[in-house]
């Protein structure tokens, strides 16, 4: 029933074809846009079609391996193109072609008159074909393909704007920590393969097989090795600490794009990979707290940069940052559904931010361009004032912001909430659960202060550049405008199918529908947890409450600080930063932590590499070289003399050879 | 006529010498024309070779007639493939066209003496690919050196001569030493009672450990400096950057397998004990070419020698494959071979173009080309990407196979280390191509340059579909070598096995105790294949 999945990532690779090799020549940007759309759209349909079909089977027989054809044969090893249709891939797929469809709409209007359109679709299509492959593969060699497919085009639209250096610079940093990623993702890879082969005679890197054969692996020892490599390739893909540096410069990419790969998907796929393998994950208590720290500390630290960045797409980089660490926290406690939850209304919300910013930039840019300014058209100092200029870009903005705070009723607040719920209560990290929790608080407080300060610089106050530009701001047309539209309704309502339990209890016992359909892929999980982990101690629904309206009660404090600092006294960011100078330094640079990574890494290795070359190569080794040949020429170069040819020189050795003979005899 | 295809499409060329020499010098055209002609039946004679051959272990296309015979020295022209050299000679005959119409123009002097290099250069590489007769190997394999070194030391750059006499002397050293040694096991053998030099009898001398150590290690330098491994690498940054594109390629794509190929074919299986001891020094060696290489190819400034450099870095991944003595290993490392010969090949044509162009190859000169040679940038990023082997790609087939070997054998930590390459060879090809292809056009001499004409694209379109058919559908490829590669598996097998090996021999689902067998060569064949196994019948 499952027959046609192969379609999914068909169409969108067709779609690459005819816009990579004939665009050119087409060059009407309606047919190529409309064929790069299109190619979204019908995997979305047969991706629809997918999920129906899945749902119509009862919950345990959710799980197909559709095989097009053997890859790879070596040996015990084997790898074939085949797609894993689950609940967990059917849930990506509708995120990637769904959210993907949106966004390539959205390009149509925002990249018009752009040089290399059709370069920009062709990337696009190839983006999501990988991006298919990532989630749809079932082994880990096929989703590694994905991966470092998504990688490239990432590092193509990145580079989009080539002719820039930045552009450049900032494609290549994220093609390199991804692989650094990467690097960790083949030794997990490796170690798996090897360790249930020779232990136990399984050799398989195909998921379902792991996934049944999954309770012959001990707790921690090796699978915690075996995990943390898979989370160090997940840290690079989905911009964690230590190798978060490259999503912030990524923005240097068109904003379609930052919504697509560095928002709502590609970024995602680490938090997909660790779900995907979430009963290797369970069984190592190190490896998840390992995930939880690193995603609670991802999740406060890029909060607090956000902060004080005036790039709007640098603040909603460094939040994708952030929101990412939730997701991670939502993992490292073992509640794998909550974090995919959150995974899904992030991609909505955060989407249409990204996209209400680039309508926004947009804008500004023609602005600016028609007076011939030269100022920055993505600052919000030059901002101010749009609201009236561009309402719905503005109302939908809006909206998702309010979503992405944790504002109760919109998507963000359940994901959220649901998160910061189970770091609390989750049985696995002791007292670390308060640390955890508080962490996650601290950073949605945060976050609402910095959503809300971007929507103000932007949106609200006096418009700050020159009244002539003013005029010539504008509302985005349609093609742009319906995206958001949609974006911003999926992120008021797309939460409503994941109620936390106090709530659906409140509302006579209405479900969480998102857990309990994803509850197939997790129940090796289920499983294994009712057998070992310590159970968790039992909380109210009180406790649940109250810690729900604090968590409220900090994003409240958030946007009031918001409201107070750059809507009713904008005065006081000034005084603060005169009071405080050398913190708002450091938090405005990032921390320094790229120069931090250039100082210990990146110039190092240039000086190793240099010292190699001009220093052993050079010198020692063809120093060798070149010494055994000039002893063997010095010593030619006496030797030769023996045989000058002249007939005096032989007589005379000739005579000196008698002397020596004679000598030896007569003295013997 | 099958029987002698082999020998055919190896002195095709020589045939084509012939003609060569009665036509004038000064027709150029002429002479480039019949050397591409020559080059290019000798692909279609090579081709029914392909589709000829069996999937099995057994040597094909034999031929078996006497040549020499001086005294005790009894030499055969002794000739045959199996699915290791198959490959390797498909390759060769393969990239010889693309070599020749890579200097289409940018060779003006001597083109009739250049031609019949470059033919000379085919028929001894093909010849050392099918040789089974240890002593014409070695007169083949001394054939390849002369024509390469005048390619390099009369069509080279600058330094050409500097470049030609490293080149020649550092080989001669190696194949001087490989002399003596092939002598010394040629006396064994008569000892043992074989008449003649042909090779498969030597797989069945299992010689005392002294004296394989010592042979082991003259093969091995010989080998080594070819590959070339580190330490012994410094001719091959020289030899590159001074020759023109043709030889580049050649040397890249073909000559440097003669190292990883003489390995495959001679060191190991014939004295695999000794292999066996030295496998931690030369997998040490391996990995630290792969980043050591790596590290100097970050920061040079001439093109041609990142990519040489970049080179050394494969080759060690080939070595640490063919090391690893399982299946996974010489699998990859054997198709690490063919794909650095498309890769790198493709690379050094690429090179040739912008320097044709140019006539300079520093990275400084360049930026932003992008803009101006829409299809040259788009050909060098799908190159780059397969040479740093981005999965669909070719380049990621090899190394995955030849890190999954290595890891499941006694190698385990070399292949830790060497996954790190993985990181470090995006860092220097995409800087390169950072440099090269993209930022400001801004230095004036760049903004006229012309994207590649046709004769161009159709050299690199055949190398691209191959990038990517090996990359997407290797399966063929390794099929056809598959049985050769569990034999040599099995003939690899130590006597003496130590517990730290039995693993790894384990792992292979072979029978752990399984006794060497010295017989392995031709019979005992079958006994090999049925450790294909399905992983997933096991659960």
């Amino acid at each position: 029933m499952f027959d046609n999945v192969w379609l999914i990532p068909l169409f969108p690779f067709i779609g690459f074809l005819i816009n990579g090799l004939l665009g050119k020549k087409i060059k009407n940007e309606t047919v190529i846009g409309g064929i790069g759309a299109l190619a979204v759209l019908c995997s979305f349909l047969v991706s629809c079609k997918t999920i129906l079909a899945l749902l119509s089977l009862p919950g345990e027989e959710r799980v197909a391996n559709v095989k097009v054809f053997t890859w790879i044969t070596s040996g015990s090893f084997n790898a074939d193109i085949a797609f894993l249709i689950d609940p967990l891939s059917c849930v990506m797929i509708m995120i990637v072609t769904g959210v993907g469809f949106l966004i390539h709409v959205y390009s149509i209007g925002y990249m018009h008159g752009e040089e290399g359109f059709y370069r920009f679709f062709s990337y696009l299509n190839l983006f999501m074909f990988s991006m298919l492959l990532l989630v749809l593969g079932n082994n880990l060699l096929l989703m590694f393909v994905g991966w470092e497919g998504v990688g490239l085009c990432s590092y193509l639209l990145i580079g989009y704007y080539f002719h820039k250096k930045s552009a450049g610079d900032a494609g290549k940093k994220a093609f390199v920590m991804n692989r650094v990623g990467d690097f960790g993702f083949l030794l997990g890879t490796f170690t798996l393969y090897w360790y249930m082969g020779q232990a136990h005679n399984v050799w398989t890197i195909k998921f379902t097989d792991l996934a049944a054969n999954s309770h012959l692996l001990p707790t921690g020892g090796i699978v915690t090795a075996i995990t943390l490599c898979f989370f160090l390739g997940a840290t690079g893909k989905s911009a964690q600490i230590p190798l978060y540096t490259w999503l912030p410069d990524a923005m240097e990419g068109p904003t379609p794009v930052s919504a697509l790969i560095h928002a709502a998907t590609m970024v995602t796929a680490g938090v997909y990979m660790i779900g995907r393998m979430n009963y290797l994950f369970i069984r190592s208590p190190e490896t998840l707290m390992v995930v939880a720290v690193v995603g609670g500390c991802t999740a406060l630290f890029a909060a607090t940069i956000g902060t004080a960045q005036n790039d709007i797409k640098r603040v909603l980089a460094y939040s994708t940052v952030s929101q990412l660490g939730y997701m991670f926290l939502a993992m490292g406690t073992g509640a794998f559904a909550a974090g995919i939850f959150h995974l899904m209304t992030h991609a909505f919300f955060k989407a249409c931010l990204f996209l209400g910013s680039g309508a926004v930039i947009h804008s500004m840019h023609h602005a600016l361009h028609h007076v011939h300014s030269h100022d920055d058209a993505q600052d919000m100092r030059n901002m101010g004032g749009l609201r009236s200029k561009m309402p719905l870009t503005f109302l939908t903005f809006l909206l998702a912001t309010i979503a992405i705070a944790g504002i109760p009723g919109f998507s963000g607040f359940f994901s959220k909430d649901e998160i910061l719920w189970q770091a609390f209560s989750n049985p696995h990290h002791g007292d670390l659960n308060y640390l955890l929790w508080g962490m996650g608080a601290l950073a949605a407080g945060l976050t609402a202060f910095y959503m809300f300060r971007l929507v103000f610089m932007t949106f609200f106050g006096e418009c700050r550049i020159t009244p002539k530009a003013k005029d010539h701001l504008h509302e985005s047309p349609m093609v742009i405008v319906i995206p958001l539209i949609v974006l911003a309704a999926l992120s008021v309502v797309g939460g409503y199918i994941g109620l936390p339990k106090v709530i659906g209890e409140l509302f006579g016992g209405i479900p969480n529908y998102f857990e309990h359909y994803l509850e197939p892929v997790f129940k090796y999980s289920e499983e294994y947890m009712a057998q070992h982990a310590a159970h968790a101690a039992e909380h109210s629904a009180t406790l649940e409450w109250g810690l729900m309206g604090l968590s409220v009660l900090v994003a409240l404090v958030g946007i009031t600080i918001a409201f107070t600092m750059y809507v009713k006294n904008t005065e006081l960011p000034k005084r603060f930063v005169a009071t405080f100078p050398a913190l708002h330094r450091a938090v405005y640079n990032k921390w320094y932590i790229d120069e931090l990574y250039d100082y210990l890494f990146v110039n190092p290795c240039k000086a190793l590499g240099r010292f190699l070359w001009k220093g052993f190569d050079v010198v020692v080794v063809d120093g060798v070289v070149n010494g055994v040949a000039n002893v063997v020429m010095a010593f030619s170069g006496v030797f030769r003399y023996m045989q000058s040819g002249y007939i005096y020189n032989y007589a005379w050795s000739m005579a000196f050879g008698v002397v020596v003979i004679l000598g030896y005899y007569v003295f013997k | 006529m099958s029987n002698h295809l082999l020998s055919l499409t190896t002195f095709l060329p020589i045939l084509g010498v012939l003609l060569l020499l009665f036509i004038p010098k000064d027709s150029k055209g002429v002479l480039r024309g019949v050397a591409l002609a020559v080059t290019v039946v000798t692909f279609l004679v090579s081709l029914p070779i392909l589709t000829g051959f069996q999937t099995n272990a057994e040597f094909q296309f034999l031929e078996n007639v006497p040549w020499i015979a001086a005294g005790p020295f009894v030499m055969r022209y002794n000739v045959g493939i199996d699915g290791i050299s198959l490959w390797l000679v498909i390759l060769t005959t393969f990239i010889m066209p693309l070599a020749v119409l890579s200097t289409w123009t940018a060779v003006e002097e001597k083109v009739k003496e250049y031609m019949i290099c470059l033919l000379l250069l085919e028929t001894g590489m093909l010849g050392a690919f099918i040789s089974l007769d240890l002593f014409l190997f070695y007169i083949f394999w001394e054939v390849m050196l002369i024509p390469m070194y005048f390619i390099i030391g009369i069509w080279g750059g600058k330094n050409k001569i500097y470049a030609a006499v490293k080149f020649f002397i550092y080989t001669m050293v190696g194949s001087l030493l490989m002399l003596v040694a092939l002598i010394f096991l040629y006396f064994k053998g008569l000892d043992a009672g074989f008449s003649n030099f042909g090779l498969l009898q030597f797989f069945d001398l299992r010689l005392d450990p002294a004296t394989q150590t010592w042979l082991f290690l003259a093969f091995a330098l010989a080998f080594a400096i070819k590959v070339p491994m580190f330490p012994l690498h410094t001719w091959l940054p020289d030899a590159h950057t001074e020759a023109p594109t043709a030889g580049s390629v050649i040397l890249a794509a073909i000559l440097l397998k003669m190292g990883t190929y003489g390995y495959v074919r001679f060191a190991l299986p014939l004295f695999p004990d000794a292999a066996h001891r030295f496998t931690p020094l030369i997998a040490t060696l391996a990995v630290i070419g792969i980043i050591y290489a790596a590290l100097v190819a970050m920061v040079q400034e001439d093109v041609k020698k990142l990519v040489a450099y970049s080179s050394v870095a494969h080759l060690g991944f080939v070595m640490l494959g063919v090391f690893a003595f399982n299946t996974q290993g010489i699998t990859g490392g054997m198709l690490q071979m063919l794909n650095h010969g498309v890769s790198t090949g493709a690379l050094f044509l690429i090179v040739g173009f912008i320097y044709e162009r140019r006539h300079t190859r520093l990275i400084t000169d360049f930026g932003g080309l992008s803009k101006q040679m829409p299809i040259f940038a788009t050909i060098f990023m799908i190159v780059t990407l397969s040479s740093i082997g981005l999965p669909g790609t070719n380049g990621f087939v090899g190394e995955f196979l030849i890190l999954l070997g290595s890891f499941e054998s006694s190698l385990r930590w070399w292949a830790v280390v060497a996954s790190s390459g993985v990181i470090l060879s995006a860092v220097y090809m995409l800087w390169m191509f950072q440099r090269v292809m993209f930022g400001e056009l801004d230095n004036p001499k760049n903004q006229t340059l012309s994207d590649l004409n046709a004769r161009e694209i159709a050299i690199m379109l055949p190398l691209l579909a191959l990038i990517f058919i090996m990359g997407v559908y290797p399966n063929p490829f390794i099929e056809k070598m598959d049985p050769a590669v569990q034999k040599l598996v099995a003939q690899t097998k130590p006597l003496g096995m130590s517990a730290r090996q039995m693993p790894a021999m384990q792992m292979q689902g072979l029978p752990a105790g399984h006794p060497a067998i010295p017989g392995m060569a031709v019979p005992a064949v079958e006994q090999a294949t049925p450790a294909v196994a399905d992983p997933n019948e096991v659960k």
